[in-house]
């Protein structure tokens, strides 16, 4: 059972039984934030979490995302790079 | 003359229909006579409706005939009832085949049990669905069944209409090189009903796309001489309504799914639930086939008409292999866009 | 939609390709020799076929498809015992959508939902337990289905239901876990594996410790993968250098979501409510030691298996698989969808005879369903 979705947690609807109203993409659902509850259910509210069978299971840590989207535009420079020096490559060829 | 109108007062006894409403006697001319005809207004008394239309009499045009049963739960969701589906389901069947609706009959399985005040609402959802649609309710039928042998209330609507003589839209008509245009965005109405039922307690703003279409088919036939064919892209969602236009005229189409466009909640309740969007139901959902050449000006016309504005070309035509419904990706990678198999189940997995 | 989307974007998915493209090329793979890739989850397969990216990587990568689809793996016999539980007719049955179509050796749920059992399907054991609040009179089963990812959540429902006193709720357990099936794999002579991409929502919770194992006794790569085309290539090119490098280690590519301590709070609810059977069975696997999770006697109140009289141990076991159907080859790696007897011929999502051709996440769904009728190009 894999399918998760990120969603965000916009009210708590239920202090005592950790239940909160996430949103995904304009679709709200009533989750279980049991197993991501900080001390002051509050805290909760604007943050993400992958949400699986009405559970939000991890909050999203927006650094490392930003990280892992950082190494993947890294990959688009140097390819870039690299591509430019194959121009620069065969553009000497064809004038050679 | 009376200076005042004498209102109405309701002889139906109680808020839900019962067996009695059912039995042929006065209980069942009081439902049929306040709930029904006195608001669809049918031409005449008799068992029949006698129609005439002078569009039947041009050499070459035809009658269209269709029908189509409607089941929807719940019976009332964001943006309709059943019985605006009834009527623009029904109108649309004619409109894709060119022809212009006219009639409807109307049908009621009633379970015992049902709200008057809900057959009411749909009874009053179809008329005013109908004016809008120009077309008429002439007749129609009521039963009423046991408690638990129907879900409320299910429709039937048969309609006729006339195909003038210069039309002839058939798949078969399809051929390599046309394109696929769609009117706007995908899977309104199966993400609304989806969220109504209830039953994965998920609630969004979506309403239902439910529309009668025969407005814009007119606007597309006129502005487009060499239009193929159309379907409303309805149950199974447009990637079965593109299976069954692919098999019947013997190509392949590929579309593109850059082109595809769904609201965010749609997008999101798929995401939730893992539903492909290409099956999710449509009720306002147009899908026709242009010859390459008229596709500007096909979209210009759609775009200028409420139920357009969003009109885009999906996908082309191709050789073959004959049915085979393909898919560029986003990723520009490509995939089969295959008839659905039995019902779409949610994915937690 | 946030943290979705921007990792679905195609302009940097071709420069990752790119990368791949080159790896691959410097470490001299090739579709004659290709590197074995094997993503473990269920998701990760259908990641693969939806977005085309068996077709988009090089032919030196074979991805071979693992055994982590939990419906897939599911013995016949246990679908058999929920038809049964089903069929009571105080039961309301209730399951994810992945299992309605399962074959048992009798019936599917689907088909003993025609036939009039009350199974009713819930997105969450939440929505299971509302139901059995909303009907005290009837027994709610929620067919406990899943790896780690899901377990917390039942386990959770558990908890509460205990703490309710909510009686008329039980769950028909039949979670497994990852690491077990992935040391039988490797354990397996027979099976050429190179790399692991990892199962990204089960790491969630238990972390990325578990596969250690993998890497230090094994001596190969598994990086944690993220759901989305490009967590998925970033993945595989993570694999790639490993291998290029000679290196084999854990890595986190779906740090975003996995802690690599994982989440304490689901473990300890796991911990509290499960503890593993001695031995579970897994279609095509066999029995695996320490694999399958049973309810606590401490909340034996709420373990259908006791309240029925059903479940592992009590009936008959290792029910014979259908004729022609070769799922437990197919789940392993051992043989391609396609290269099945029965695919798309007696085999077909219409009429399955595995669960492989009926679950969206088995291998064969997915082939099926998005075309790789072939042998990619």
């Amino acid at each position: 059972m894999c399918l998760g979705i990120p969603g965000q947690i916009i009210e708590i609807t239920d202090a005592t039984r950790l239940m909160a109203m996430a949103d995904v993409s304009g679709v709200r659902r009533e989750v279980s934030v049991a197993c991501v509850a900080p001390a002051n259910l509050q805290n909760l509210i604007g943050e993400w979490a992958l949400i699986h069978v009405g559970f939000a299971m991890s909050v999203i840590d927006a650094d490392e995302a930003e990280k892992t989207l950082e190494a993947l535009r890294g990959l688009g420079e140097a390819q870039e790079t690299l591509e430019a020096m194959a121009q620069g490559d065969a553009a000497l060829e064809g004038r050679a | 003359m009376n200076a005042q109108t004498p209102t109405k007062t309701s002889r139906l006894r109680g808020d839900r229909v019962t067996l009695a409403h059912g039995g042929g006697g006065k209980a069942m001319r009081d439902l049929i006579e306040e709930v029904f005809t006195d608001v669809f207004d049918p031409p005449g008394d008799e068992d029949q409706a006698r129609l005439m239309t002078q569009a039947l009499q041009d050499p070459g045009a035809q009658l269209a005939f269709t029908t189509d049963s409607f089941v929807v739960t719940p019976p009332v969701f964001p943006g309709g009832d059943i019985g605006k589906i009834a009527v623009c389901g029904t109108v649309n069947d004619l409109a894709v085949g060119g022809a212009i609706p006219l009639w409807l009959s109307a049908a009621f399985i009633i379970e015992e049990g049902c709200e008057i005040a809900l057959l009411r609402q749909i009874v009053q959802s179809m008329d005013t669905e109908a004016r809008k649609a120009g077309v008429r309710i002439v007749t129609g039928d009521t039963k009423v069944v046991e408690r638990g042998s129907a879900d409320q209330v299910f429709v039937t609507t048969s309609g006729v209409g006339v195909i003038p003589p210069d039309r002839d839209l058939r798949a078969a008509n399809i051929r390599p090189g046309d394109v696929a245009i769609v009117n706007g965005v995908l899977g309104d109405h199966g993400a609304t009903i989806l969220a109504a039922r209830g039953d994965m307690a998920l609630s969004t703003d979506l309403i239902s796309d439910c529309n009668s279409l025969n407005g814009l088919m007119e606007t597309v036939i006129a502005a487009a001489p060499g239009l193929r064919a159309a379907r409303d892209a309805t149950r199974g969602g447009v990637a079965s309504c593109l299976n069954e236009m692919a098999d019947a005229a013997g190509v392949g189409i590929e579309i593109d799914e850059t082109t595809l466009s769904l609201r965010h909640e749609v997008k999101g309740m798929c995401e939730v639930l893992g539903l492909d969007p290409l099956y999710l139901a449509n009720e306002g959902t147009l899908v026709l086939f242009v010859p390459q050449e008229e596709a500007d000006q096909t979209l210009a016309a759609m775009r200028q008409h409420s139920m357009g504005k969003d009109a885009v070309v999906i996908g082309k035509v191709l050789d073959g292999p004959a049915g085979r419904v393909t898919m560029r990706t986003l990723f520009g990678g490509t995939r089969l866009v295959d008839m659905l198999v039995g019902e779409q189940l949610p994915r937690i997995c | 939609m946030r943290y979705v989307e921007e990792f679905r974007d195609p302009m940097a998915a071709k420069a990752v390709l790119a990368a791949i493209e080159t790896v691959i090329d410097q470490i001299g793979a090739t579709r004659d020799k290709p590197v074995h890739i094997m993503e473990v989850c269920g998701g990760h397969t259908h990641a693969i076929f939806r977005y085309g990216l068996d077709k988009l990587t090089p032919p030196g990568i074979e991805f071979i498809h693992g055994p982590g689809c939990p419906v897939c793996v599911l013995p016949m016999s246990r679908i058999d015992e929920c038809v049964q539980i089903a069929e009571r007719p105080e039961v309301i049955f209730t399951t994810f959508g992945d299992a309605m179509r399962v074959p048992g050796t009798r019936k599917s749920l689907m088909q003993a939902k025609a036939d009039g059992a009350d199974i009713r399907m819930v997105y969450s054991p939440l929505d299971a337990m509302e139901l059995a609040r909303r009907n005290p009179d009837r027994e709610v089963v929620f067919f406990g289905l899943g790896f780690e990812t899901t377990t917390p959540s039942t386990a959770l429902s558990i908890q509460q239901a205990a703490r309710e006193k909510l009686n008329n709720f039980s769950v028909f357990c039949n979670h497994i876990t990852v690491p077990p099936p992935i040391k039988a794999l490797l354990d397996d002579p027979h099976m050429v594996l190179d790399g692991f991409v990892g199962p990204g929502h089960v790491s969630m919770v238990i972390g990325v410790h578990p596969y250690d194992f993998i890497a230090e006794d094994y001596g190969k790569p598994i990086v944690v993968a993220g759901f989305e085309p490009l967590d998925l290539l970033q993945s595989v090119l993570m694999v790639l250098r490993q291998i290029q490098d000679g290196r084999a280690e854990v890595e986190n590519q779906y740090a975003r979501v996995v802690p690599d301590a994982g989440n304490p709070i689901s473990m300890a609810a796991i911990e509290d409510v499960y503890e593993a059977r001695p031995t579970f069975e897994w279609r095509g696997l066999g029995e695996i030691d320490a694999s399958g999770l049973r309810i606590r006697q401490a909340y034996q109140a709420y373990d259908a298996e006791e309240k029925f009289g059903v479940g592992y141990g009590a009936g008959p076991r290792l029910v014979k698989e259908p004729e022609g159907c070769a799922c437990g080859q197919v789940m392993t790696g051992r043989i391609k969808p396609f290269q099945c007897e029965q695919y798309g011929k007696g085999c077909t999502p219409e009429m399955p005879l595995g669960a492989l051709m009926v679950s969206s996440e088995g291998a064969c769904a997915a082939y099926y369903q998005y075309g790789a009728t072939e042998a990619a190009e």
